[in-house]
């Protein structure tokens, strides 16, 4: 049986698509209602809930609490100051990715860390002679993402929010519930991530929902949080990388470079895990680029025009790899591409050979029209593909 | 100072036209009358914490090729989609029309299981219609009198898009081009609410009745409304559909364009018959290569030109050109959702559109009402609550409410007054509140618009919300006059761009976009 999470008894009733989908071992909406369309534009015009508990979150505590995670992680953490999150990608001994999440800064001596993956045994493993503590609270805490323009206001009508700016994050009460908020979350818009004891989960829930109603508040499932996060150039694990813990043969991982993290590479600082090899790969560039792309859309007209048929774009985010091509030959290949209903493109997350992954390099990218493999042009664009004001400001 | 072209007008069509003409480098003027763009695609905040889509009030049939052509996403346009027509029925029943496929069918087969069925079919024959009368939209129409050899070329574009379509369904096209919308429904479908509700894009805007022939193909013109690649997607756009004109202006002045409100252009510039500028109100001249107006056919030949310019053809034309204004707006603030005694409560039913038009005979009756001069008392209405899709358009927890209205006739028996804007104002809201009693008491604000009002406001000539009727005999190459269909004008260097041209109104822009590709073609 797969684990509940501490939303689910809000949650179930409310799923009126009887679509569920796992993740992490736990039982999660696809989507509430029939389609997931009204969810995905609440994230751009509202507001839309999502509930995000099935991320592993670890506390790290204790004297050498910095010092452990500036071991594992590529990002300067000495220098984070309390109230700061970051993102990070962390990498094994030959520079490889493992998982990418979040670290907040709880105190001069408390993190905690956020995680696709369990990275328990792996964190303790690195603490050995450390003066810290590394604690599994993913049960304990429920995570909630609030995210879309209205999130903001409906934070502000539940108490008093702190003026965050973008990752940051703070301990309030919301409607008398004592929470952390961050703000931070996986569309691209403004948004905050809410943790909150279990205990306390389903009265936060309530209200949320009670005070986001008059702001269009929708609770909203993995597929529209799919697109949204491929509009925000927001990698997935196990969907566009391969944890190099898992990877059967060498080609199926990635450095941070690779993953286009090269600003989440902090090669200035003394040690941690992979440096060696990510400082080689610095110095002579990394062979694969993690890029965005954009299908052209007079180009895939033409292939359904010439099959008979009106242009048709998917209704949904895919996540299954899609070979590219250039000058011939396959050059890479994408691993999620959605049809952005506020952009009004086609696009893609793809990796590509360094060689054609600059910018407005030309592509080709194999489509299927009627059961026929063709090729529609595709170019390489900056990421991310949607990035409102909002997010920051 | 002189610039390669002056547009006069800064509505979604003269800005569309002025966009193209500066991405193909030219340097470009937009004239707008007004202390702001749009026309009567514009957002206001009339009632304090309220804004308004004060004249049109959704998107679809906006061209996808200028969404992407202007990156009009990238200059803010969002299209959030409307996602059910709703159909309140006097005994307390209801038809809603849903999206998802499952969801529809279950409504429908509750009225009738025949309408069930057929609903698929209709849905595939109409968008194969929808598929070959498309690339009408994006040319200048071709005229088959011509004996211009590029018509010809147009016409056998044409042809091939006809063939195919097949021998049956050329022959219902023919059929959706000469009926009426009820009669042409009637073959259909026997649930006397999705008849009438859905002949209803027959008749908008124009002065014509479900039962008049003719109505068939606007039926069409409506379906033809896309998004991301479906046919008959409508949509919202967030900010309402100010933000349509807004972005199409940001991108035109992205590429340079630049634009004057409160300018009003009195006169076009006319030496040895050709068009060399314009005369604002007050005095000041503006020199121009060419001239494109976006004014209405009437307003720009009869007004900006003038008669003498003329040949007498295309005057006699444009005086017959019919206009006849039949649609107003109510848009009410509303402290609360409205409650509909069919289907109690907030629900998904209020995010799409509400339609007031229970059987075919109201609307022929609403209709019969406007023809004899007088407001409809039972008016048919399109009603859509964009807060319900942008919460930004009302303060938390309230509601703007756009209600479209028919028949309020331009000419009316006696004259549009107060008194008659305000009871046609209390028509809508008591014809309303015998399906939802409690909005009444909800209603913060009301703005009546009249087509008297459009005329006086927008300028478009007796409140034709598509600058002229949407009807056979003033459309294809015949709008807004044989001969002078392809955004040409007898006055060299003069041109027109607005939806009184070819293939006409509804917030679409082709006419802009067209008439942009007629210039540059012919100025290259």
């Amino acid at each position: 049986m797969l684990k509940q999470t501490p939303f689910h008894a809000r949650t179930a009733p409310l799923c009126q698509s009887h679509a569920w989908r796992r993740w992490a071992g736990y039982v999660v909406a696809s989507s509430y209602e029939l389609s997931h369309e009204r969810e995905y534009h609440c994230i751009r015009a509202a507001a839309a809930l999502f509930d995000i508990s099935p991320l592993f979150k670890y506390s790290i505590r204790g004297s050498d609490a910095a010092r452990l995670l500036d071991r594992v992680t590529t990002r300067d953490l000495s220098r984070s100051q309390v109230g700061q999150v970051l993102y990070t990608g962390w990498c094994d001994g030959a520079g490889k990715l493992l998982d990418d999440g979040t670290v907040a800064r709880l105190a001069e001596d408390a993190f905690l860390m956020t995680a696709a993956d369990p990275n328990l045994r792996w964190l303790q493993d690195n603490a050995l002679g450390l003066e810290v503590e590394v604690e599994d609270i993913s049960e304990s805490v429920g995570a909630l993402s609030l995210q879309g323009p209205q999130s903001r206001q409906i934070l502000e009508a539940l108490g008093e929010l702190p003026s965050l700016k973008y990752f940051r994050r703070a301990e309030t009460k919301l409607r008398g519930i004592p929470v952390s908020v961050s703000r931070t979350g996986y569309t691209g818009d403004l948004g905050y991530e809410i943790w909150v004891p279990r205990d306390n989960a389903l009265a936060l829930w309530d209200a949320l929902m009670d005070v986001g109603r008059g702001h269009g508040i929708m609770p909203a499932g993995m597929l529209a949080l799919d697109m949204a996060r491929i509009e925000a150039g927001l990698m997935l694990l196990d969907v566009d990388y391969v944890s190099a813990r898992k990877a059967l043969i060498e080609s199926q991982t990635s450095s941070p470079y690779e993953m286009d993290l090269a600003w989440t590479v902090d090669l200035s600082k003394p040690n941690f895990v992979g440096k060696r090899s990510l400082e080689e790969e610095a110095r002579r560039g990394p062979q694969w680029r993690f890029v965005g792309i954009e299908i052209d859309w007079d180009s895939l007209e033409r292939l359904y025009t010439e099959a008979g048929l009106a242009t048709r774009v998917p209704q949904a985010a895919w996540r299954t790899s899609v070979p590219l091509y250039a000058a011939g030959e396959q050059v890479g290949y994408a691993t999620s591409g959605v049809w952005s209903l506020v952009l009004k493109k086609y696009i893609a997350l793809a990796h590509v050979r360094a060689g054609w992954a600059g910018t407005g390099s030309t592509l080709e990218i194999e489509i299927t029209v009627e059961h026929h493999r063709r090729r529609a042009a595709a170019r390489v664009v900056k990421k991310p593909f949607f990035d409102p004001e909002r997010k920051r400001k | 100072m002189k610039y390669d072209a002056v547009i006069i007008g800064g509505g979604h069509n003269g800005l569309v036209c002025a966009a193209y003409l500066a991405r193909a480098g030219k340097k470009v003027l937009v004239l707008e009358r007004r202390e702001r763009v749009g026309g009567a695609a514009m957002s206001e905040e009339v009632f304090p914490g309220f804004r308004f889509s004060v004249f049109s009030y959704v998107v679809s049939l906006l061209r996808p090729e200028i969404i992407r052509d202007l990156e009009l996403p990238r200059h803010g346009l969002h299209i959030l989609p409307l996602e059910s027509t709703l159909t309140p029925l006097p005994g307390g029943d209801y038809l809603v029309q849903w999206n998802d496929h499952d969801q529809n069918r279950r409504e429908l087969a509750r009225h009738s299981l025949r309408d069930a069925e057929a609903y698929d079919e209709f849905g595939l024959v109409l968008h194969h219609m929808a598929r070959a009368i498309k690339p009408l939209l994006a040319m200048a129409p071709p005229d088959p009198t011509s004996l211009d050899p590029r018509e010809w070329i147009s016409l056998l574009h044409l042809r091939s898009f006809f063939e195919q379509l097949g021998k049956e369904r050329f022959h219902a096209l023919h059929k959706l081009l000469t009926m009426s919308a009820a009669d042409y429904l009637d073959e259909w479908f026997e649930t006397e609410a999705l008849k009438a509700t859905k002949s209803a894009s027959g008749i908008i805007g124009t002065m014509l009745g479900p039962r008049s022939p003719g109505t068939a193909y606007v039926l069409l013109h409506h379906y033809m409304g896309e998004l991301d690649g479906v046919f008959r997607a409508w949509g919202f756009a967030k900010g309402g559909n100010g933000s349509v004109s807004a972005a199409i202006a940001a991108s035109a002045q992205a590429r340079g364009t630049e634009i004057r409100v409160n300018a009003t252009v009195e006169k076009v510039l006319i030496k040895n018959s050709r068009a060399n500028g314009v005369v604002l109100e007050g005095g000041e001249e503006i020199a121009a290569d060419i001239v494109v107006s976006g004014a209405d056919p009437r307003r720009t030949f009869l007004g900006l030109v003038g008669e003498k310019h003329l040949p007498s053809e295309l005057v006699d034309s444009i005086r017959r050109f019919r206009f006849r204004g039949a649609s107003a707006k109510v848009n009410l603030a509303l402290g609360e959702l409205p409650d509909f005694t069919c289907l109690p409560g907030p629900g998904p039913h209020l995010r799409g559109a509400i339609s007031i038009s229970p059987s075919v005979d109201y609307l022929e009756r609403a209709y019969d009402d406007a023809k004899y001069g007088e407001i409809s008392r039972r008016p048919y209405m399109d009603i859509v609550i964009p807060s319900m899709l942008d919460p930004a358009m009302a303060p938390p927890g309230k509601h703007v409410m756009s209600i479209f209205v028919q028949y309020a006739p331009y000419h009316l028996s006696g004259g549009w007054t107060d008194a008659k804007r305000e009871a046609l104002g209390d028509a809508v809201v008591d014809t309303l509140s015998e399906y939802a009693p409690s909005l009444k008491g909800a209603i913060l604000h009301r703005q009546v618009v009249t087509p008297a009002d459009i005329e006086r406001i927008v300028g478009l000539t007796e409140g034709n919300i598509f600058q002229g009727e949407l009807s056979l005999q003033q459309m294809f190459f015949l709008r807004p006059a044989p001969a002078w269909s392809r955004y040409r004008t007898p006055v060299r260097g003069l041109y027109q761009c607005g939806s009184g041209t070819h293939p006409g109104g509804g917030v679409m822009g082709a006419s802009g976009r067209n008439a942009a590709f007629a210039i540059l073609g012919e100025r290259q």
